[in-house]
């Protein structure tokens, strides 16, 4: 086997990555080279969560802690008003702030102890609610549960897995090893780990199975007093928001709460309101990025909640992208393969070559 | 029972113009003190409260109608349960109470007389006050006093009056008597005194500190204190029973009574849930309370949810249990924001040692780069090295 | 010129230069104990917006770049210099088994959970999606492989024959496989960014990540060979080694060339190129690293310019912080967790990473005095200042 040099450096130069190369020049979506997205399980569980009625009260977030026994939290700056001292502590001195107890749950975002939130959205004045200039609106964020998860696709030592059929992404904390690629890989920058502990979890909302299993609503859900934050199959969730995204300001809609499937927690009744604030005409998690199973509808534009959204975002997850790049790259590991043969070859026979100069010497 | 002392004077029982005094006026320097309380309660300056005294002593006392119609007495009784100062101070010393069908001396035709003649005396710069709904079905004829319907006593007293107050929800905006079906076509002062303004005191029962701090706002200043769009002083109806309420950190937490007596409603959480009203009714409940019984002493306080009483199309109106729309007017500073600034920039510390590290490496660099010319043999041909191979220790 | 064609240097251990490096190692020695027993955050700024810090940009994703220089030799010797042995490849392996281990070291104190890091080699938990998996297993392999390669200079220290030959039948397997797992990881640590989307600027997102950090490793790995050789020939007073490494030279000019051409019509094709111009600090980056790009081709493409060390030099350093700039900005600077996070290294984050650097640094002069990893010099010049510096990176 004669292999020119010189070409071999080319390729090698370029490496394994001209199939890659080849793939990503070929004409696709926005040039992008992708395998398909992987569908939303047809008996998907999820939420739907509608900001317009959510009216900031923070139970979903408290019914959270309770449902996955979550310590409360404080951020650093919050201790001047938000300490107490223990009863243990009483005959103390108290050295410093930092070593009371928080009275209340403050957090300021998803934290390794706090796996659910809600976070305002505040313009200007911040006169009237579901309104975008000089207006509020409130945004919560928990796990969106992909369609087609990044941090899945991410995960070195599989800690992270999509249920088939319920499609909950899990996470197998006696797998992980810390190394927060999850954390980074995910759009929404859900997965959250704990810094401030020598021996940190991983944590992320894994929509209450666990309450699931005994036929009780996942703790969001199960306080939320508005049916802000809706429970069911992520299909039927959809169809919902659809027609909500239908309504104009000055329409009466009865707003189911709990369970749309009514096969989880207690029956509760819908509860009617008077739309206020037309909704944006799109229910945010039926496209983009592959879709998820945590669906939003809002009247303010949900970049400005905080959401990926806008002519940048692609629909599909980029775990469709990197998994393309590598499937490409190492399928059956024929690429890798060739390479170490020509390589050992070339290797071989300079070290051969070694062995017959040295003996001319 | 305090036999010495300055406590002594109150049960001096012989002393009887000094009990007067004492039960029946305040003291000087007790008055004072109440008139400075008002010009707090109105958001004015604690100087004023000279002033106000000033008005409430003057020898013209003004004369005040009290007009009652579908009413269930309950603002009189609210007045009644005011103790600082009390009513009777109040109607004796500051006001000259003219007509009041349940404080009135007199009654029957002794009474309408007075009230006609002083009308008349006073046109022009007497205050009325009216409570109760106005019912205008079949020309007001399902309430009538002295034998004509209330709507035009109500109609006639306005011509002559200097301001109007509606006092209580029923004539603030029609109350009870005006909730589905209405049968009797309540309505309230406003609604049938067009293009008068009437300054309303909502509640059902309203604070009897609101009514006093407007009368007083009144004598004082001969103009109605700053009116929001319904015509209710701001100083008592600017902000949501839910900005003041004692139970709120309990709605920011998210702890919620979810049934009557059950353990968050034992120990005092929010009662949104309950279907409270606080987070879309405007009042000062909260702030000020009922009775001077002291903390926690108005509805929320002592557990129920609060159901709107001073908001048109929410008391009596809206079912006990429906949730309120909560008009939070800005975000509590709580929430965190969507963009909250997390996660550590640079600190001194570190940008002198990233600094430090990288200007050493440039550096050497430098001084390597430099030196490159000169350290290098020049004739390089002449240190070719050999031509180098590897060969197995064994050959 | 058997066995002696490499020799320790010997001398003292212990100097000026030598002190300093470990006073810098224990900074980093009392960092990292803070880390184990109070967690990342007491000690880094790290945080879920910027999960990974400058542990692994610059320790993990630039320092085994930095110690590609074996990958580069290893290219130099058997596919250029049709096996003839080049002076520096036993250190060139040396730096690379020490910029390789001392990576690995940072993935172990930076990783969370860190007691659990064994589960990566149990193969029912691997995950064959994950690009990192990949990596780290390629980077394990790697380690072992660069050990195998560097056992003859322990073996001949120990005055193991038998094993240095018998180690020395199979070495063209691990040569192969020393130049093939750089390829696979180093690539792959650019398909790592593809899954972070729009969280990197288009500026460096791009799915030819795979290619260019490829391509960045080369020119890496050569810089600092090519360094190596001029600052052994400063430090130890070589004869500079020019006939192989500018021929080299001139292959990497082209390729930067290519990188250059390839990367900024990649970014024209993303749209990306009006990012280049919004006042910033990425734009500055940017243009930056366009510029060492440049110049790095500018400095070798020229013929004349190969065989002057000084030029030579420039054109690798050029080449060389272009290379870390590269990458510098595709994991950290180029990367935007979105409003309301920030992120600079923490004091004791740039103690350990400079931790790091001199351990290495302390390593490779321990290992120089003590091992054969030298070659030996058949000059009669004397080894002036051979203690004084030190040629690694």
């Amino acid at each position: 086997m004669t292999v020119d040099r010189r070409a071999f450096l080319k390729g090698a130069a370029t490496g394994g990555s001209a199939a890659a190369l080849a793939s990503v020049t070929a004409p696709g979506e926005a040039g992008a080279f992708a395998r398909p997205s992987k569908p939303r399980p047809t008996q998907a569980l999820g939420l739907l969560y509608d900001s317009t009625l959510c009216v900031g009260c923070k139970a979903c977030v408290a019914g959270c802690k309770d449902a996955n026994d979550m310590p409360v939290e404080r951020s650093r700056d919050q201790e001047s008003w938000n300490s107490m001292v223990t009863p243990e502590q009483r005959n103390q001195v108290v050295r410093q702030v930092g070593d009371t107890q928080p009275i209340w749950d403050t957090p300021k975002s998803l934290s390794g102890s706090t796996l659910n939130i809600i976070k305002a959205y505040v313009h200007g004045r911040a006169e009237v609610k579901d309104r975008a200039e000089d207006g509020f609106a409130f945004i919560k964020r928990q796990c969106l549960h992909c369609n087609d998860p990044s941090c899945v696709s991410a995960c070195p030592v599989s800690a992270m897995t999509k249920d088939p059929d319920t499609g909950i992404v899990n996470h197998h904390v006696d797998r992980c090893i810390g190394c927060r690629y999850c954390v980074w890989a995910c759009p929404f920058n859900i997965p959250r780990f704990d810094y401030d502990s020598a021996f940190g979890k991983l944590r992320k909302c894994e929509l209450c199975d666990h309450r699931l299993a005994e036929g009780e609503l996942p703790g969001c859900v199960a306080t939320c007093p508005t049916g802000a934050t809706l429970f069911g199959r992520v299909d039927d969730l959809e169809a919902e928001a659809r027609r909500r995204i239908a309504l104009k300001p000055g329409d009466t809609y009865r707003y189911p709460r709990g369970d749309i499937n009514r096969r989880f927690g207690p029956y509760t009744p819908p509860h009617e309101k008077v739309v206020q604030a037309a909704y944006q005409p799109e229910v945010y998690g039926d496209r983009l990025l592959g879709g998820t199973q945590t669906l939003y509808v809002s009247a303010v534009p949900f970049d400005k909640l905080g959401l990926p959204h806008g002519p940048h975002i692609p629909d599909r997850m980029y775990a469709t992208e990197t998994e393309a790049v590598q499937h490409t790259l190492y399928r059956g590991m024929i690429l890798p393969a060739v390479v170490l043969t020509a390589l050992i070859l070339i290797a071989r026979r300079n070290v051969d070559r070694h062995h017959t100069e040295a003996e001319e010497d | 029972m305090a036999p010495n002392g300055q406590h002594s004077t109150y049960v001096q029982a012989d002393d009887l113009d000094a009990c007067v005094d004492l039960f029946g006026r305040l003291k000087r320097r007790d008055f004072l003190k109440f008139c400075t309380g008002v010009a707090v309660t109105l958001g004015l300056s604690p100087a004023l409260g000279a002033r106000i005294a000033k008005a409430a002593t003057s020898p013209a006392r003004p004369t005040v109608f009290w007009l009652s119609g579908q009413a269930c007495t309950g603002c009189t009784e609210t007045l009644l349960r005011s103790h600082h100062p009390t009513v009777d101070t109040l109607i004796l010393d500051m006001i000259s109470l003219d007509y009041h069908e349940t404080l009135a001396a007199g009654s029957g035709e002794q009474a309408e007389i007075f009230k006609d003649q002083s009308m008349k005396r006073n046109w022009g710069e007497y205050v009325l006050v009216v409570d109760g709904s106005i019912p205008t079905k079949d020309g007001g004829i399902y309430c009538q006093v002295a034998g004509h319907p209330f709507v035009d006593d109500v109609r006639h007293a306005a011509e002559g009056a200097a301001a109007i107050i509606a006092m209580g929800s029923c004539s603030a905006w029609g109350g009870i008597p005006s909730a589905d079906p209405n049968p009797t076509e309540a309505k309230s002062a406003q609604d049938v005194l067009p293009g008068k303004t009437v300054i309303n005191i909502p509640g059902c029962p309203p604070s009897p500190y609101n009514f006093l701090s407007t009368v007083l706002y009144l004598l004082t200043f001969g103009k109605p204190p700053e009116l929001d769009a319904q015509n209710r002083p701001r100083f008592a109806y600017g902000r949501l029973i839910h900005e003041n309420c004692e139970r709120r950190p309990h709605f920011d937490a998210g702890r919620f009574a979810l049934e009557f007596g059950d353990a968050g409603h034992r120990q005092g959480w929010c009662l949104y849930k309950l279907g409270c009203k606080g987070p879309e009714t405007y009042a000062n409940c909260p702030a000020i309370g009922f009775n001077d019984a002291g903390f926690g002493a108005w509805p929320v306080g002592t557990g129920h949810p609060c159901f709107g009483c001073t908001e048109k199309g929410i008391g009596f109106t809206k079912p006990m249990h429906a949730m309120a729309e909560v008009l939070t007017v800005t975000p509590p500073n709580l929430f965190p924001r969507v963009a909250e600034p997390k996660g550590q920039g640079v600190t001194p510390a570190a940008a002198a040692l990233a600094a430090g590290v990288v200007g050493l490496g440039v550096g050497a660099g430098a001084v390597l780069t430099s030196r490159l010319g000169k350290d290098v043999p020049p004739d390089e041909a002449a240190f070719e090295p050999p031509h180098y191979t590897e060969k197995p220790d064994n050959q | 010129m058997a066995t002696n064609e490499h020799a320790p240097l010997g001398g003292k251990l212990v100097t000026g230069p030598f002190l300093v490096l470990f006073v810098v190692f224990f900074a980093a020695v009392i960092v990292l104990t803070q880390r184990f027993a109070f967690g990342l955050g007491s000690v880094t700024h790290l945080s879920d917006g910027y999960p990974w810090g400058i542990w692994i940009a610059i320790d993990l994703i630039i320092g085994t770049a930095l110690g590609c220089g074996g990958l580069v030799m290893a290219l130099m010797v058997y596919i250029i210099n049709k096996g003839e042995y080049h002076p520096l490849a036993r250190a060139g392996l040396m730096t690379s088994l020490f910029g390789y281990t001392l990576g690995a070291f940072a993935v172990l104190i930076d990783l969370g959970r860190y007691w659990q890091g064994h589960n990566i080699l149990l193969p029912w938990l691997w995950n064959p999606n994950s690009v990192l998996l990949e990596t780290a297993l390629c980077i394990f392999a790697y380690i072992l492989v660069l050990m195998v390669e560097f056992s003859p200079a322990a073996f001949e220290r120990l005055g193991m024959k038998e094993a240095r030959r018998r180690v020395h039948r199979v070495l063209f397997v691990f040569t192969g496989l020393g130049v093939l797992l750089p390829l696979m990881h180093q690539s792959s640590m650019g398909t790592v960014l593809v899954i972070l989307g729009h969280q990197v600027s288009p500026l460096w997102q791009s799915q030819l990540l795979t290619l260019h950090f490829l391509v960045t490793a080369l020119t890496i790995g050569f810089a600092v060979v090519a360094a190596e050789s001029v600052l052994s020939s400063v430090a130890f007073r070589r004869p500079f080694e020019t006939r192989i490494l500018s021929r080299l030279a001139g292959v990497m000019a082209w390729v930067m060339m290519a990188f250059v051409v390839i990367r900024y019509l990649d970014v024209i094709r993303v749209g990306a190129l009006p990012l280049a111009f919004q006042p910033g600090v990425q734009a500055l980056a940017f243009w930056f690293e366009f510029s060492l790009g440049i110049f790095a081709v500018l400095f070798l493409l020229p013929k004349g310019n190969r065989t002057n060390p000084r030029f030579l030099f420039l054109g690798a350093m050029a080449m060389l912080f272009n290379g870390i700039l590269y990458r510098l900005n595709a994991y950290l600077i180029g990367y935007d967790a979105g409003p309301g996070w920030s992120y600079f290294p923490s004091f004791g984050e740039i103690l350990v990473t400079t931790g790091i650097f001199a351990l290495h640094i302390m390593l490779y002069l321990i290992c120089v005095k003590m091992l054969p990893v030298l070659h030996t010099i058949r000059t009669d010049r004397p080894q002036a200042g051979a203690n004084a510096a030190s040629p690694a990176e």
